[in-house]
């Protein structure tokens, strides 16, 4: 594509990274067939922020939208990321798990429902401490309950990315989707450089975490399936094929076997880099996977 | 933290719909607007933010020295500055009329 009709598009496009959770929801389902559910007028908010000073949101950075995506069920669950970056607590954990249940149940009954999880989160509220942690081992036992039935679609944008206990859950979904400009860890790099110092990791220096952690680097090494620009409609467009496709033949996290040997087979004696893992762990093909 | 409340009995003429807007993110905040059943405009403040009192009821002053909606407002803030406190409580009277 020349410059001339690159720019003027890129231009024009509707940017999926500058919505927010709700209106990032309402842009992948099928206009004029969701709803909402435990909405902000229902004020379930946390109970633990205001004690410790700290200003509470109504949806506690937590939406949850039923409807239908290309004429097929499904529930968005979509986290703010500019609320607490995106943390989850007892309230949005407990929504979570709840939409993902009421799915797993649809789905049972033969109503086959599936997940789509807009995930910007840092992983653990801390505020919240155990409960937290807990509401994150809820949503990956109602992930996993649900990916039996249906897919769970999970769509990582930016800017604040997914990391912690909740990159783990992005690890059990069907299918990942991410932008350029998305980040997917378990630890973050300024927890990484405050553990380990910053020879280990220098959390100032973005090349190096975007190298490590971003999208394009997530799906080179095969542990994302999809890169996309932050284009609202390429992004309904790629979750609506994912939604359309349905289960793959084997989950990513079911493939045990083979990550094993791959991380047997690194050369630690030497620093890896991310272009050769890229490169190496591309050349096995994902086997059994339908794409 | 502080809740502050304020009281526009002047502010009473119906309505019907619900607005929200507005993100609790630092220097942002969210707004909860729908019909008051009192029938005279009502506003609680929870912020993170302690001491500005009376820049809150200046702004809200100035708000409803224009708008007339007999509203119940509840706001979360993170240290939303005046001006976007204005500006959200414009938005969400913009969404509430349309």
């Amino acid at each position: 594509m020349s410059a001339a009709t690159f720019i003027p598009a890129f231009v024009r496009r509707q940017s999926f990274i500058e919505l927010n959770a709700r209106a990032r929801a309402q842009s992948l389902m099928d206009a004029g067939s969701w709803r909402e559910l435990v909405g902000p007028f229902e004020r379930i908010q946390s109970p633990w922020l205001p004690e410790q000073g700290i200003a509470p949101q109504s949806d506690d950075g937590c939406v949850v939208l039923k409807g239908t995506i290309g004429g097929k069920p499904a529930v968005v669950i979509a986290l703010e990321g500019k609320f607490q970056a995106g943390s989850m607590g007892e309230v949005s954990g407990a929504k979570m798990t709840a939409a993902l249940d009421l799915a797993s149940r649809d789905s049972r009954n033969g109503k086959k429902t599936a997940a789509v999880l807009l995930l910007e989160t840092g992983g653990v509220r801390l505020q919240e401490a155990n409960l937290g942690l807990a509401v994150i081992a809820e949503v990956m036992a109602s992930m996993l309950a649900l990916r039996e039935h249906a897919p769970v679609i999970t769509v990582i944008a930016g800017t604040v990315g997914c990391f912690g206990g909740m990159a783990i859950a992005a690890g059990l979904s069907s299918y990942i989707v991410m932008t350029r400009e998305a980040r997917l860890g378990l630890n973050g790099p300024e927890v990484i450089e405050q553990e380990s110092g910053i020879e280990e990791f220098d959390s100032s220096d973005r090349a190096l975490i975007w190298a490590i952690n971003g999208g394009e680097q997530r799906v080179g090494m095969g542990v994302a399936d999809e890169l996309v620009t932050d284009d609202a409609q390429e992004i309904t467009a790629i979750v609506r094929r994912f939604v359309e496709a349905g289960l793959p033949l084997v989950h990513r996290s079911q493939q045990v076997d083979l990550y094993r040997a791959r991380i047997a087979a690194l050369d630690t004696s030497k620093q890896i880099d991310p272009l050769s893992l890229r490169e190496s762990w591309n050349e096995e093909k994902k086997e059994g996977v339908a794409r | 933290m502080e809740k502050l409340e304020f009281d526009y009995p002047s502010a009473k003429r119906r309505v019907t719909r619900k607005a929200h807007v507005g993100v609790v993110g630092s220097g942002d905040m969210e707004i909860l607007m729908e019909p008051a059943e009192t029938g005279i405009a009502h506003v609680s403040v929870l912020t993170s933010v302690n001491g500005f009192g009376s820049s809150w009821k200046a702004v809200l002053d100035r708000f409803f020295s224009k708008y007339d909606g007999a509203v119940r407002i509840h706001i979360n803030d993170a240290g939303a500055t005046p001006g976007s406190v204005m500006l959200r409580l414009e938005q969400a009277a913009e969404v509430i009329e349309s």
